[in-house]
C-alpha cells in the first residue's frame, strides 16, 4: 500500500502551486527602491590585448551612474578557484587570476571589459556603444591537444603553459599498466568527444546588489544554488568585506543544474558597485549573455583502453582525456574532471588496475565547471561506451559482459579510491530486464523492420559518487570548503515546525520532501512543516545544493536537529505526565507513559516550552535545535538504464521509441519526485546525446550562441519514461538510507542512447564503431555512408 | 532596442505613406523583426505596423479557385482557413515553428523576409503563387533573388498572396534541430500542367527549384523518376547541422516523399 503521507508517500509538491501560478518570488522579480541598472560590455572576439580603453564618451551619456572598468577592481581579488589540485608531480595547479572586468586581456568571447551602470537598462546599453575600445586580437586557443604542445599562444601569459594540470589517478606505475594491457587477450580501445553543452536553466541568471549606508550592510540577491557558498566566496577572497555585514538571498530560483552553484563576476560586482554608486544595482542576463558567460559543461576528449583476458574478464583499463577548463578557473571547475571523474571510472566493475590521466587545458572559451552530474556523465559514458564495444567485437551479450564483471561484494575499494558501501547490481539489472521487457525487444525490431526502420537497443549501468561529502576527505582531495551541512528544527509553541535548511531548492522539491521526513518522525501532518531556504540572515551556515546531496547530507542533518527536539520534548512530556523520561514514547504526536494510558499531545508539548509555568527547572525553555551533519563516505546510487530506438536509414533521423531506468536510491521519501528527478536528468540525457551541441569555431566565435543553433530537447523528443527504483540498498551511513537521486538520469542516460544507435546501425548491417555526440541525423548519416 | 516610432493606420494606402518616412519599415508579426531590434541589429525610425489593416486579412477563395491570403495573415489563420481548399499549404503554414510563432508570424513577413530556412517561400514558388503588392504583381519565379533578398522595392508591402491550388500538393520539412526551421524542406505542386518542386533550407542562394526533377517527373509521375538524379552539393548550405552532401542527399529523401505523398 502506497503511504499517504511521511516518509515514502507521493505528496503533491507544494512549491508547484506558486510556481505555476505566477506567484514565485525569482530574483529578477525583485526590485529595490532607486535600483540603476547595470549592462556588461563583452567581448566579441576570442583572445585579444587591451590597449586602451575610453570610457569619457559613455560617462557623458544620459542617465550613466558610473563607468567600470578592470582598473576600478585593481584594488579587490579575483574570482577564486574552490578545489585545489596536485598534478601527478606533486605540484598545485596553475591558477591565473580571474579579474571582475577584464584586466590586460579578453580571453574569451563574453568576457566582460567594461560596465556601464545607468538608470534604465536601455541607457546602460546606449553607453556602453560608445566606449572606445582598442584590442589587439590574439590567435585564439581553441583545440586542447594542441595547446598542450610547447610553443601554443598562452591564454594566461604569466603561466607555464596552457595545461592547469597534468593529473593521475589509480595505478602510477605506468609499466605495470603496460603490462596488464600486453597480456590481455583482447584489448578495446575507444576515441570519444563528450560534447560541451550550456545548461540553459529556464531563469536565466540575476543579481542584484544593495547598500546600506546607515548600518554598512550589503545585501545580494542572486539566482544561487548555495548563498552561504557565495557569501564566503565574495566576502573572504573578492571584495574583502565582513561576512557579518553580507546577506547574500536566493529566493525562487528558476533551474541551476550546476551553473548556478558557482560564485560569478556579476554578484560581486553589482555589490561592489551598489556601494560605490550609492545605488542598489540590478543585472539581468539575457539569454544570449547566458550563453557566453554562464559556466558551460563537459567538453573533454577521451581515449580510453579496456583489456580483458581470455575469459573476458576486465582486467585493465586506462584512460587519457583533454578536459577544457575555458579561459578561467570557476569555482569547482578543477574538480570536475579529476575527483568528480577519475574515481568514477572503476563503475560497477571489478577491473583490478585502473589509470586515469588527465590534462585540464586553458583555451579561449567559456569557463567549464559542473553540469548536472559533472565529472560522473564524462566517467560513465567512456567506459559504457568501450563495455559495449568490447562486447560488440567479441560477440558477446552486452548485458552479460557487465553481469560478469560486476561488483558483488560490498564494501568495495575501488583502484580509484572510492569505497562503495552498499549496492546490487545483479539485482537492479534483474529489474531492469523486467521493466523494459526486454524478451520483447525481438519483435519490436521485426516491427520496426517491417515499417522501415532500424531498431536498436542500448544498456548501460552507471554508479555515481553523490551526497559530496565528508569534509575530512574532500579536505585532503584539495576542496577549500567543508561538505557538511547544517539545518535548525524551530519548534512554534502551537506546534507547528520552521525548518531552516543549508540545501537550496532550486527546483527539486525541497519544501515538500523535507517536512515529510521531520513530520513522520514527530508524528503530525506534513502541513504543519516548512522549510526555510535561501537567505544567509535566516539559515544556518550550510553548503547548498549540488552533487545529489540535499536529504542524505542537508535532510541527515535536520534529522539529527529532530531528534534532539524530541528528545528535548519528551523531558518536557515526562514532566507534565509526571513519568520517567526513558518510558515517554512518542506516536502519531502523541507522548504517553509506555504500559499506560497516560499521554499529552504534541501541541500541549511545545506549548509548555514556550509557556514554561509547569516546566522542568533544569530544562531551557524554548524548542529549537541545530544539527550539523558530516557523512562518513559519499553515497553511492547506481542503476542499469535500457533505450530503444529507431533510425531512419534514409536520414539518419534516431527516435527514441522506449527508456527504462532501473535505478538503486536507497530508501525514498518521496516516489513522484524521485520519478520527477530521474525524468528530468534522461531529458538532459538525451539531450547531450542527440541534441545538445556547443560549437566554437577556430576563431574562438560560438557558433551555437542561440536556441537557434543550440539545440535543447523539446517534449516531443523524449519518450514516457519507465522508472523503477524498487531496487533498493539502503546507504549504510546515513540516519535516512537515501542516496541521491537528482544526477542519476542525466549520468546514466548518455551512453544508453548511443549504445542503442550503434546497435540499430550495427544489426542493419551498417559496421559503425562510435559517433560522437550529439548522434545527429547528419553525422548518423554521415556514419552510415563513410 | 532603440526607440522608435510606432504606427498603426488601417488602411493600405495609410501604411505605404507611413513608410515612405525615413528609414521607417514594415512590422508584420514581428516574429523576425523584434528579435532583431533586440540585439539592437537594425534601427528603424518608425514601425509601421500591418496588423490592423482589414484588407490585409484572411483566406479567400477567387472565382478561379485559387487561394488569396492577405499579407497580414498569420500562419495559424492559414493553416485553418486554408484547410479545405489547399491542404498542403495549410499544412506547410502549421508546421512553423510554435503556436506562439504561428499566431503572430504573418505570410507576407515570411516572405518579404525570405529567410533561405523559411517554408512559406518554397509553397509559393512550387505552387506558382503571385505576390501582390501596393505597387505590382509579382509572380513567385520572379520574386525571391537570393537568401534574404526579394524582388520588393523600399517600402513596398506585400498586401496579398495569391495561391492557384494544384491537384496534388505536398511540403516535406526536415527539421533543423534546434531552430525546428526547414534544414531542407521540399514543397511538390503538381498541376494539370507540370510540376513544381521548390527547395528550401538547402541552398546558399535560397529557395531554388529542381528543375531536373520537374521534368523527370514530367515524362513520368512516379517514385523512382528521381533515380540517377543528384543534388550537386557544391551550393548547398554547410553548417553546423549538416553537411553540403547531407542537404544534398536530403534533397532526395524529401522530394521521394513527396511523391510518395502525391500519388
Ligand atoms: C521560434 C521561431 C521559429 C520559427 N520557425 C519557422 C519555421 O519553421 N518556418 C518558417 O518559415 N519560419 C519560421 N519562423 C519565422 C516566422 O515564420 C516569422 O513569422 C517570419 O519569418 C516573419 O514574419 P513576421 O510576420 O513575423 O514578420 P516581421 O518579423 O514583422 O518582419 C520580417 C520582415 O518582413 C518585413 N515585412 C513584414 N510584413 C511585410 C509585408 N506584408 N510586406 C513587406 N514586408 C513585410 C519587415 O519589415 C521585416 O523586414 C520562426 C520564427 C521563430 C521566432
Amino acid at each position: 500500500m502506497p503511504k499517504d503521507s511521511g516518509i515514502g508517500a507521493s505528496s503533491k509538491r507544494r512549491e508547484d502551486v506558486r510556481f505555476l501560478t505566477g506567484a514565485g518570488n525569482y530574483t529578477d522579480d525583485i526590485n529595490v527602491h532607486g535600483q540603476a541598472y547595470v549592462h556588461f560590455l563583452r567581448s566579441d572576439i576570442a583572445h585579444g590585448r587591451i590597449k586602451s580603453i575610453d570610457t569619457s564618451a559613455a560617462e557623458g551619456m544620459p542617465g550613466v551612474v558610473k563607468v567600470f572598468t578592470g582598473k576600478d577592481f585593481e584594488g579587490v581579488g579575483g574570482m577564486p578557484c574552490g578545489w585545489e589540485v596536485t598534478d601527478k608531480h606533486g605540484a598545485p595547479m596553475q591558477e591565473p587570476p580571474h579579474p571582475i572586468l577584464a584586466q590586460g586581456k579578453v580571453r574569451h568571447v563574453g568576457d566582460p571589459i567594461a560596465a556601464v551602470v545607468a538608470d534604465s537598462l536601455e541607457q546602460a546599453r546606449d553607453a556602453a556603444e560608445v566606449i572606445d575600445l582598442d584590442i589587439e586580437e590574439l590567435p585564439a586557443v581553441m583545440n586542447m591537444k594542441a595547446a598542450a604542445q610547447d610553443g601554443s599562444t598562452l591564454v594566461h601569459d604569466d603561466l607555464k603553459n596552457n595545461i592547469c594540470y597534468d593529473w593521475q589517478l589509480g595505478e602510477t606505475d605506468d609499466a605495470k599498466v603496460d603490462e596488464v594491457f600486453a597480456n590481455a587477450a583482447h584489448v578495446t580501445t575507444l576515441d570519444l568527444v563528450n560534447n560541451r553543452l550550456v545548461a540553459n536553466p529556464m531563469e536565466p541568471r540575476v543579481a542584484v546588489g544593495e547598500y546600506k549606508r546607515g548600518t554598512d550592510e550589503y545585501t545580494l540577491f542572486t539566482t544561487s544554488q548555495n548563498p552561504h557558498v557565495i557569501r564566503l566566496l565574495m566576502c573572504a577572497f573578492v571584495l574583502g568585506l565582513p561576512e557579518h555585514k553580507v546577506c547574500v538571498v536566493a529566493p525562487d530560483v528558476g533551474g541551476g543544474f550546476g551553473t548556478k552553484i558557482f560564485h560569478y563576476a556579476e554578484e560581486a560586482f553589482c555589490t561592489f558597485a551598489a556601494k560605490a554608486c550609492n545605488r542598489p544595482v540590478k543585472w539581468t542576463s539575457s539569454r544570449s549573455e547566458a550563453f557566453m558567460s554562464d559556466a558551460h559543461g563537459r567538453d573533454h576528449v577521451s581515449k580510453i583502453e579496456l583489456a580483458l583476458d581470455a575469459d573476458n574478464n576486465f582486467i585493465g583499463l586506462r584512460t587519457n582525456t583533454y578536459a577544457n577548463l575555458g579561459a578561467y578557473l570557476s569555482t569547482f571547475s578543477s574538480s570536475v574532471p579529476t575527483w568528480l571523474h577519475g574515481t568514477l571510472m572503476a563503475g560497477n566493475y571489478k577491473t583490478p588496475v585502473i589509470q586515469v590521466n588527465v590534462k585540464a587545458m586553458f583555451t579561449n572559451t567559456v569557463p567549464v565547471d559542473a553540469y548536472r552530474g559533472a565529472g560522473r556523465p564524462e566517467a560513465t559514458y567512456q567506459l559504457e561506451r568501450v563495455v559495449d564495444k568490447a562486447a560488440r567485437e567479441l560477440g558477446v551479450d552486452p548485458i552479460a559482459l557487465r553481469r560478469q564483471n560486476f561488483v558483488t561484494q560490498f564494501p568495495y575499494d575501488t583502484p580509484v579510491a572510492l569505497t562503495y558501501d552498499t549496492g546490487d547490481y545483479n539485482g537492479t539489472m534483474d529489474k531492469l530486464e523486467a521493466a523494459a521487457d526486454l524478451a520483447g525487444f525481438a519483435a519490436r525490431r521485426a516491427q520496426s523492420e517491417a515499417n522501415g526502420k532500424l531498431r536498436g537497443l542500448g544498456v548501460n549501468c552507471y554508479i555515481e559518487a553523490c551526497g559530496i561529502a565528508p569534509s575530512n576527505i574532500v579536505g585532503m582531495l584539495g576542496a577549500r570548503a567543508g561538505l557538511y551541512d547544517a539545518a535548525t528544527v524551530r519548534v512554534n509553541a502551537t506546534g507547528s515546525i520552521s525548518v531552516m535548511v543549508g540545501a537550496h531548492s532550486h527546483g527539486q522539491g525541497h519544501e515538500t520532501a523535507f517536512p515529510q521526513v521531520v513530520a513522520d518522525m514527530i508524528g503530525i501532518d506534513e502541513s504543519m512543516v516548512e522549510i526555510v531556504h535561501g537567505d544567509t540572515s535566516k539559515i544556518p551556515f550550510g553548503m547548498g545544493t549540488y552533487g545529489s546531496r540535499s536529504l542524505a547530507v542537508c535532510g541527515s542533518a535536520m534529522v539529527k536537529a529532530t531528534e534532539k527536539v524530541i528528545e528535548k520534548a519528551k523531558r518536557i512530556a515526562a514532566h507534565l505526565l509526571e513519568a520517567s523520561e526513558a518510558d515517554i514514547e512518542l506516536k502519531d504526536g502523541q507522548f504517553s507513559v509506555a504500559g499506560t494510558d497516560k499521554s499529552v499531545a504534541w501541541g500541549d508539548v511545545t506549548l509548555t516550552a514556550y509557556v514554561p509555568h509547569n516546566y522542568p527547572l533544569e530544562v531551557e525553555p524554548g524548542l529549537e535545535e541545530t544539527a550539523f551533519y558530516d557523512p562518513a563516505n559519499f553515497t553511492f546510487p547506481a542503476g542499469a538504464y535500457a533505450c530503444e530506438v529507431e533510425v531512419d536509414p534514409e536520414t539518419g533521423q534516431v527516435t527514441i521509441e522506449a527508456f527504462t531506468a532501473a535505478d538503486d536510491f536507497g530508501n525514498i521519501v518521496n516516489p513522484m519526485i524521485v520519478d520527477g528527478q530521474v525524468h528530468g536528468g534522461i531529458g538532459q540525457g538525451i539531450g547531450q546525446a542527440l541534441l545538445e551541441n556547443c560549437a566554437y569555431d577556430e576563431n574562438g566565435q560560438l557558433l551555437s550562441a542561440s536556441f537557434m543553433d543550440y539545440a535543447m530537447p523539446r517534449a516531443d523528443d523524449v519518450p514516457f519514461y519507465g522508472v523503477d527504483h524498487s531496487s533498493q540498498t539502503p546507504c549504510t551511513h546515513n540516519p535516512l538510507g537515501v542516496k541521491g537521486c537528482g544526477e542519476a538520469g542525466a549520468i546514466g542516460s548518455p551512453p544508453a542512447v548511443v549504445n542503442a544507435v550503434l546497435d540499430a546501425l550495427n544489426s542493419g548491417g551498417k559496421a559503425v564503431d562510435h559517433i560522437d555526440m550529439p548522434v545527429s541525423p547528419s553525422r548518423v548519416w554521415a556514419a552510415m555512408n563513410s | 532596442m532603440y526607440n522608435f516610432e510606432f504606427e498603426k493606420p488601417s488602411t493600405i494606402a495609410d501604411a505605404v505613406s507611413a513608410l515612405g518616412g525615413e528609414d521607417a519599415q514594415a512590422l508584420g508579426g514581428g516574429q523576425t523583426l523584434i528579435p532583431t531590434l533586440k540585439q539592437r541589429l537594425a534601427a528603424p525610425s518608425t514601425l509601421v505596423s500591418l496588423g490592423g489593416i482589414p484588407d490585409m486579412q484572411g483566406v479567400c477563395i477567387e472565382d478561379d479557385g485559387s487561394v488569396a491570403i492577405g499579407g497580414a495573415t498569420t500562419h495559424a489563420t492559414v493553416a485553418s482557413e486554408a484547410a479545405s481548399n489547399y491542404p498542403a499549404l495549410a499544412a506547410l503554414a502549421g508546421q512553423i515553428g510554435d503556436p506562439a510563432v504561428r499566431n503572430r508570424g504573418t505570410i507576407g513577413g515570411s516572405l518579404a523576409n525570405n529567410d533561405p530556412a523559411a517554408c512559406y517561400p518554397a509553397g509559393a514558388l512550387a505552387s506558382g503563387a503571385t505576390i501582390i503588392t501596393n505597387t505590382r504583381q509579382i509572380a513567385a519565379d520572379d520574386f525571391f533573388e537570393g537568401m534574404f533578398t526579394t524582388a520588393l522595392d523600399e517600402g513596398e508591402i506585400i498586401t496579398s498572396v495569391n495561391f492557384p491550388v494544384p491537384q496534388a500538393a505536398s511540403y516535406q520539412k526536415f527539421l533543423q534541430p534546434a531552430s525546428r526551421f526547414a534544414l531542407v524542406g521540399v514543397y511538390l505542386a503538381r498541376f494539370a500542367d507540370g510540376v513544381r518542386v521548390a527547395v528550401t533550407g538547402a541552398s546558399e542562394d535560397g529557395v531554388f527549384r529542381w528543375s531536373e526533377a520537374e521534368e523527370a517527373l514530367n515524362k513520368e509521375f512516379r517514385q523512382d523518376a528521381l533515380t540517377g538524379l543528384n543534388i550537386n552539393p557544391a551550393n548547398m548550405i554547410g553548417d553546423l547541422h549538416g553537411s553540403k552532401e547531407y542537404r544534398a542527399h536530403l534533397v532526395s529523401v524529401m522530394t521521394k516523399r513527396a511523391i510518395e505523398a502525391c500519388m
